[in-house]
């Protein structure tokens, strides 16, 4: 895209039909660090790569607990995805109180303003309702789409073909295998580094669970479950623990079996992250 | 009283509910198996008079709940005016999710509590039942905002006369026969004993197929 004499303004039409204010904001949510959502029919997996921008500073936090129900991810202006999520906390406490109620994500989606500027902000929301488990993606032109995956944020093009081979299973998918896929995805996204627990968050929502951010531990010991593993993704996964043999030592194929006798109490038990 | 002194800052007097004119009586409500039943009298009365014989006091409300209101006939049309709005605009996002009960009781108790904070009550006591998704819920909001939930409900005088048989009689999962004959027997007591009931009965019914109000019997 180049500069040109439509462009300046957000209220401006280019003769093509085009808002190029509108096209940079979604420009910008191309450049902010990777976010992606998946859900199966009752549960919600968000994920994103947290990165510092020095050794010295902490991670950006870049999902955010709207309400026990809904959950919203961001790439772009984390600036403005802090206001969008202000806004829509505020608009789901305000439905809560009149109506005693959660509110329905697909009445929450329609936020977008057009004062000054478009934000630039993409928005994964993952909610639940009574009609089910939905994920949203809200772009700055105001659009918003329903998906059963998607990634967005830089990188994410390798992560959605991971999840366009593989999204038809997850609506059955159980909430370990989402987050897994969650983390394979995200995996996608780094093009070689390592994904590590320090790099990346997970928060998961689903019926009878409240939003909540897996804490280092548990993700850390999910990421080593399919390293330890080898490549394989989570179907392939589930047989190999039985057969996986001198390649690893002793203890760490003892240290997996055990992990695996535990996964499902621990991530019961799993604290949300105090932030 | 404080309308009165209130009145020349406000701009008029009479824009105030100080009192109410046509009013209906007793609503009473119970829980059964499949749903919730209501029942209330036709009766408006002006004062002291039983002046109009046929007005329904029970009107359904979208698909999951039904409204009874005893008090100022008027004010219950404004909050059914309110309410359709509010069903409206639930129907306008057409995706799936719609008000229920609770909701709808919820909605109405933040609008008498508001109104009655400017001294401008909506002079009604409401019964709100209905039933969704098979969780059966049946509450009450009076004027000034007082809202709760009970497994059997009553306004007016049926808080005195209906509310003790209730207690006594009422059970888990009465049949659709019991609970109209526990209903006709308040209602009765309160032919006998409220000055203000008429002898002209509806029976509401809610379940997960609809409502059902039934034609007037006496």
């Amino acid at each position: 895209m180049f500069r040109n004499q439509y462009d300046t303004d957000v209220t401006t039409w280019s003769p093509a039909g085009r808002l190029f204010q509108v096209e940079y904001a979604m420009e910008a949510v191309k450049q902010g660090s990777a976010a992606i959502g998946l859900r199966s029919k009752t549960h919600v997996v968000l994920a994103c790569v947290n990165k510092a921008s020095s050794e010295l500073s902490s991670h950006q936090k870049k999902i955010f607990k709207v309400d026990d129900h809904i959950g919203v991810a961001i790439a772009g202006l984390t600036a403005d995805g802090r206001v969008l999520s202000r806004y829509m906390r505020n608009e789901c406490i305000n439905y809560s109180y009149t109506y005693e109620s959660p509110l329905p994500v697909g009445r929450l989606v329609c936020t977008q303003r057009s004062w000054k500027r478009p934000y630039g902000v993409g928005l994964l929301i993952g909610g639940l309702d009574e009609s089910g488990a939905h994920l949203y993606y809200n772009c700055p032109s105001g659009n918003y789409f329903e998906y059963q995956a998607f990634a967005i944020g830089s990188r994410s093009q390798a992560a959605k073909t991971y999840l366009e081979r593989k999204f038809e299973t997850f609506v059955d998918s159980s909430r370990e295998n989402l987050i897994k896929d969650a983390l394979f995805a995200l995996r996608e996204t780094l093009q070689g580094e390592k994904l590590t627990s320090s790099n990346c968050t997970i928060a998961v929502l689903g019926i009878g669970e409240a939003f909540s951010t897996l804490d280092q531990e548990t993700v850390q010991r999910l990421i080593n479950e399919f390293e330890v593993v080898g490549e394989d993704p989570p179907a392939e996964a589930a047989a190999a623990p039985d057969q996986s043999d001198g390649a690893e030592p002793g203890p760490a194929a003892a240290a997996a079996d055990d992990d695996d006798q535990e996964t499902p109490a621990a991530d019961q038990g799993a604290a949300p992250m105090d932030i | 009283m404080p309308g009165l002194m209130l009145a020349s800052a406000a701009g008029s007097d009479s824009q105030r509910t100080l009192y109410p004119y046509v009013t209906g009586t007793s609503v009473v409500g119970i829980k059964y198996k499949d749903g919730i039943l209501l029942a209330a009298d036709m009766g408006g009365s002006y004062g002291s008079t039983l002046r109009y014989k046929t007005v329904e006091r029970m009107k359904p409300v979208g698909k999951h709940s039904i409204i009874g209101a005893s008090g100022e006939l008027s004010d219950f049309q404004e909050i059914m005016r309110y309410l359709d709005e509010l069903i409206l605009n639930d129907n306008m996002w057409d995706d799936g999710n719609s008000l229920g009960p609770k909701e709808v009781l919820n909605y109405l108790t933040r609008v008498m509590y508001n109104r009655r904070n400017k001294f401008n009550p909506l002079w009604n006591s409401l019964v709100l039942g209905g039933i969704k998704n098979g969780q059966k819920y049946l509450g009450t909001v009076s004027m000034i905002g007082v809202h709760y939930e009970d497994n059997h409900v009553a306004t007016g005088f049926g808080n005195h006369l209906a509310r003790p048989i209730l207690r006594d009689e009422w059970h888990e999962d009465m049949t659709f026969e019991e609970g109209v004959k526990l209903l006709e027997k308040c209602m009765r007591v309160l032919l006998y004993r409220d000055r203000s009931a008429v002898n002209k009965l509806q029976i509401a019914k809610i379940t997960e197929e609809g409502v059902t109000i039934s034609q007037p019997y006496s």
